[in-house]
């Protein structure tokens, strides 16, 4: 099993995971299906400097090749806006939760959303 | 060149820290701030006006391995809306002490100015990312200013679709990285064209996927529904604000698609254009639909910021330098005039007590006949009737897309549109203002003033000037139009002589 065949098929199950959960209809679920999808972002990302390993992304006089830099960088960058908007996003749906009495994404609080219950 | 992005970042802080104590301090440290980004705006569109094309490295790294700001036609005009609009929104905020209800207004609302003007200087990929994020996090706040049931329950859905808006951005920025090797816009554009066959699948994925970013942004159908919920119950002076969120999207494509993906870029050249044009009717068609059959006038008025981007779409999707300079100045109209139609909304609903602004008689209220003039100026504007800008600016659009393709189907859409906008805007403001039906308007609010008629009539000023000097702005969105569909021009001047 190579390592790109681990990184794409990680990337795609967390993708399908995401998706499925985000679209469901209750706000705790939807959170954790945005969660997912981010870390299947991220590691795409990462994985757009192609995968390089035992390489310093630093320069140094006594080695000829490098890792890309730059995508590490990125990832840095989108890891730490996705965590501030997880929690936003967290704190938004128990705040709605509270206030409407509902954890739906849409609002409803009626009876034939109960299917989804767990 | 700096100074359009540092002024609301020193000022968001600053008033902050001071809001606690002295509330007027804050307020009019946001207040100086508008007047100054105002004024900068001002200096670099003038500075705009040769044609040159600014750079700005941060950090005084060289253009392609640092960040760099690029100020071209387009993106001082858009400092310039973008301040305009803040200084009208923020008028009407502090006027009807909408700020004050709930805490930090001022520094989001800083803090979403400098998300939009960064998404608007910035040069490279990334970094409108990074904007984009800004101005999404602070909009977010200023969504959910005010607090109440439906301002949640809408909030969880905008800030859920937009969530995955960034993350399918960031799917396409480490496409376009893998397949370049570079972030800056200019450089990117050079690289796409240098591409190998094999690569060229690819890079249509991640054209079509940037575009439907975009897109999002820009709530064109199919990925207009999360706006007219959001927009109808966030504080009128936001949305004022939000009526310019979505010519971000806009902007954004008008900025990307000639830069990235333009004549030089082989298979993947105009990628997203086949599907905008069509996409764009549709918008048009619901939004004009939208605003027929409202049944309050905010949610009239976010249908018509719907519609209008269609009218704007439109006319983009030609990609042509006549049309696309009748779209920016169309641009610049329609944010304006949603800007105008969200205040008079409040103005009505203010007057209005338990009847808000729903489009059904009600009993006399305050300033009537005052109110129904500003709203009749707003719907003239929205519909494209003389003596107003949307006139021109349809005018300008209609005669630009003559030329193209199937013009046919496009004038008897923004026409029908049209038509049905007038009729649409006429039913509410009849029932609102001619008809009176007895009964008592239940708790009044305290007796509303006449200073939150300021900010609309601002708005409206703003029109009448914007119609009046058409001869200049066409000219200027004109040769911003011919710069923008010159990607090569553009980077020599980021990159240097390479």
């Amino acid at each position: 099993m190579t390592l790109e065949f681990l990184m794409a098929s990680a990337i795609g199950i967390l993708v399908a995971g995401g998706i499925y959960l985000s679209l469901r209809a209750r706000t705790f679920q939807v959170v954790l299906g945005l969660t997912l999808f981010s870390y299947a972002v991220n590691l795409f990302l990462f994985a757009s400097g192609r995968l390089i390993v035992g390489r310093p992304p630093i320069w140094s006089r006594s080695v000829s090749d490098y890792a890309d830099p730059l995508p590490q960088a990125l990832v840095l960058t989108a890891i730490v806006i996705t965590f501030g908007m997880t929690a936003f996003v967290v704190v938004l749906s128990l705040r709605s939760f509270l206030e409407t009495g509902s954890d739906q994404v849409d609002g409803d609080n009626t009876a034939n959303h109960s299917d989804v219950a767990p | 060149m700096i100074a359009p992005v540092a002024i609301p970042a020193l000022a968001a802080p600053l008033a902050l820290l001071v809001m606690r104590r002295r509330r007027w301090l804050g307020v009019s440290i946001s207040v100086a701030a508008s007047l100054m980004l105002l004024g900068t705006a001002l200096l670099l569109l003038d500075a705009s006006r040769d044609g040159s094309v600014r750079t700005y490295a941060l950090g005084d790294w060289p253009a392609p391995f640092g960040i760099v700001l690029v100020l071209d036609r387009l993106s001082a005009l858009m400092l310039v809306l973008a301040a305009a609009l803040s200084l009208i929104a923020l008028c009407h905020a502090v006027a009807t002490g909408t700020d004050r209800a709930g805490w930090h207004f001022h520094p989001l609302f800083q803090f979403q100015l400098l998300g939009l003007n960064g998404a608007f200087l910035t040069g490279d990929l990334f970094n409108l990312f990074v904007f984009f994020e800004v101005l999404l996090i602070a909009s977010y706040g200023l969504m959910l200013h005010g607090q109440g049931r439906a301002r949640l329950k809408a909030g969880v859905q905008y800030v859920v679709v937009n969530i995955i808006g960034s993350s399918l951005f960031l799917i396409a920025l480490g496409l376009l990285y893998a397949l370049t090797g570079t972030l800056n816009m200019a450089d990117m554009g050079l690289r796409v064209a240098a591409l190998g066959p094999d690569d060229q699948g690819l890079l249509r994925v991640a054209a079509l996927l940037l575009v439907s970013v975009f897109a999002l942004k820009a709530a064109l159908v199919p990925l207009h529904l999360w706006l007219p919920r959001t927009y109808a119950v966030s504080t009128p002076a936001v949305a004022a604000l939000f009526a310019l969120m979505t010519k971000v999207g806009v902007y954004s494509m008008i900025r990307v698609v000639p830069q990235i993906f333009g004549d030089g870029a082989g298979a993947a050249a105009w990628a997203p254009a086949p599907y905008l044009l069509p996409a764009a009717i549709v918008t048009a068609l619901i939004g004009f639909a939208g605003v027929f059959v409202a049944r309050s006038l905010s949610e009239q008025a976010a249908f018509a910021v719907v519609g209008s981007t269609g009218t704007l779409m439109i006319a983009v999707a030609a990609w042509q330098v006549d049309s696309l300079g009748a779209a920016l100045y169309y641009l610049v109209h329609s944010t304006l005039t949603g800007a105008a139609l969200f205040l008079v909304a409040d103005v009505v609903a203010r007057r209005r007590g338990s009847f808000r602004d729903r489009t059904s008689p009600g009993p006399a209220f305050a300033q009537q006949p005052l109110v129904g003039l500003i709203f009749m100026g707003a719907a003239i504007a929205a519909t494209g009737l003389p003596p107003l800008s949307g006139f021109i600016g349809k005018l300008l659009v209609l005669q630009a897309i003559a030329g193209t393709p199937d013009w046919g189907w496009q004038w008897a859409v923004i026409l029908a549109t049209t038509l049905a906008g007038v009729i649409g805007f006429a039913r509410a403001g009849s029932a609102i203002f001619w008809k009176e039906s007895a009964g008592t308007a239940g708790a009044m609010a305290a007796a509303p003033e006449r200073t939150d008629l300021v900010a609309p009539m601002l708005a409206l000023a703003a029109l009448a000037a914007l119609a009046a000097a058409a001869a200049p702005v066409t000219a200027f969105t004109g040769a911003a139009a011919a710069q923008l569909l010159d990607p090569a021009t553009t980077a020599r001047a980021v990159l240097g002589d390479r």
